[in-house]
């Protein structure tokens, strides 16, 4: 799993990134943590408010901080149907 | 005293933390009899009541606000053409919720919906200029007819600046990938109640946390003014009845950054101490509207010659207002 936190680097991203990391970890997920700070790349996912969160190429939040229980509950869902297929 | 005036006494003007202020500050033998006591009074009463309607406004206009996320902006906008693209922009502008350091993906988000690009301008100088809090705020340091008029005009400086950037095609000054269509289409999200309320109370923690310090240092700043500098040095200065006064107000509130809350306790301390209204309006605009933290940022999109036309046509137009207001707005106060 890719994760992708989208930001200039305002303290917001900073926070939403720390947030990334804590969901990936406590859910033992393998997640590669990617920061994207280009302002094209951000703005080619559509989105206008920043930070924007990214996983496997889905934009799945954007203009919230997410706090870690939050980001938990986001990855949750993203990654339910890939376990389901793989029992 | 009919009810409306009693409304606007008790909660915007807050005469009654005015009085209770002075009477604390009076058991200490602070009395307006020493500077200090004045400096004093001035200060805690300004704070004091700033962080009260800073706070319960900020709650109140972030739950309109999260009723047009920029998404939402962006696709009312598309409906609209020529000027009245400029004006809706400018009064989306007033209450989209969006930080500054948000203003770059919007101003790509916007043009890459192909807006253009005058009516983007539109929105980014009456979002910071003219917001919902400011009204009140205008309201309860002056007066109504004072807010409404200082309404009006940013709408119109908005609209106008935008129409002028518009006609003179300088699409061309934007940075090519502001046009690329994003690769991917977002749903619109729709929120409950529960997070209405919860994105409001964000906000005023997020707000109160980024202006404290500039509250402090404008009360500060405005306590100083109002008690301590001389009034024939204000009035020599930035009286009404001296030209000067409006570029210098202008020029000085360019390239600081502040918000509106902290701007306003010395625009305040200044007409109190004779300076005109209009110069005291350039000023609060000047400081509000243009700042080099933004006018970097905007760099990153736009070409040099776009953000230079930019800056100067909304320079004079808040010069325009100043003089407007010391010529024909001594009535509003």
């Amino acid at each position: 799993m890719i994760i992708k936190v989208l930001g200039t680097g305002c303290p917001n991203c900073l926070k939403l990134e720390a947030s990334a990391r804590i969901a990936a970890k406590e859910l033992g997920l393998e997640a590669e943590i990617v920061k994207v700070t280009k302002i094209e790349e951000i703005t080619a996912y559509g989105i206008m408010r920043t930070p924007g969160l990214v996983v496997d190429e889905k934009v799945v939040s954007y203009g919230k901080v997410l706090n870690p229980t939050e980001v938990k509950v986001l990855l949750e869902k993203v990654s339910a149907p890939g376990r389901l297929s793989g029992v | 005293m009919n009810l409306f005036v009693w409304i606007n006494d008790v909660f915007l003007k807050m005469t009654w933390l005015y009085d209770s202020v002075g009477t604390v500050l009076g058991w200490f033998g602070l009395t307006h009899d020493s500077v200090l006591g004045a400096v004093l009074h001035f200060f805690l009463y300004d704070t004091i009541k700033i962080f009260i309607l800073l706070s319960v406004l900020i709650f109140t206009v972030s739950t309109i606000q999260s009723y047009f996320p920029p998404e939402r902006s962006r696709r009312i906008l598309g409906r609209f053409k020529g000027i009245w693209g400029n004006l809706i922009g400018a009064l989306l502008g007033t209450i989209t919720p969006f930080c500054s350091c948000s203003s770059i993906p919007l101003f790509i988000g916007f043009t890459s919906a192909g807006l253009p690009i005058g009516v983007t301008f539109s929105f980014l100088i009456s979002s910071p200029l003219v917001d919902l809090a400011s009204i009140l705020l205008l309201a309860s340091v002056f007066n109504w007819k004072i807010a409404l008029a200082y309404v009006v005009v940013g709408v119109l400086l908005a609209v106008f600046s935008g129409t002028i950037i518009s006609k003179l095609h300088l699409e061309d000054q934007v940075a090519s990938f502001a046009f690329n269509k994003p690769a991917f289409e977002l749903d619109e999200e729709t929120l409950t109640r529960k997070q209405r309320v919860s994105f409001a109370v964000d906000a005023v923690k997020d707000i109160v946390r980024k202006v404290w310090l500039y509250v402090l240092i404008g009360v500060g700043l405005g306590a100083l003014i109002h008690n301590v500098v001389p009034e024939p040095l204000i009035t020599g200065l930035l009286g009404q009845d001296k030209w000067y006064s409006v570029p210098l107000a202008t020029l000085v509130g360019v390239p600081l950054y502040a918000d509106i809350f902290g701007t306003l306790p010395i625009a305040e301390a200044l007409v109190a101490k004779g300076a005109g209204i209009g110069t005291a309006l350039s000023f609060l605009m000047g400081v509000t509207a243009l700042s080099l933290p933004s006018m970097v940022l905007l760099s990153k999109v736009v070409k040099p010659k776009l953000l230079t036309i930019f800056a100067v046509i909304v320079t004079i137009g808040i010069m325009v207002i100043g003089f407007l207001f010391n010529a024909f707005g001594l009535g509003l106060l």
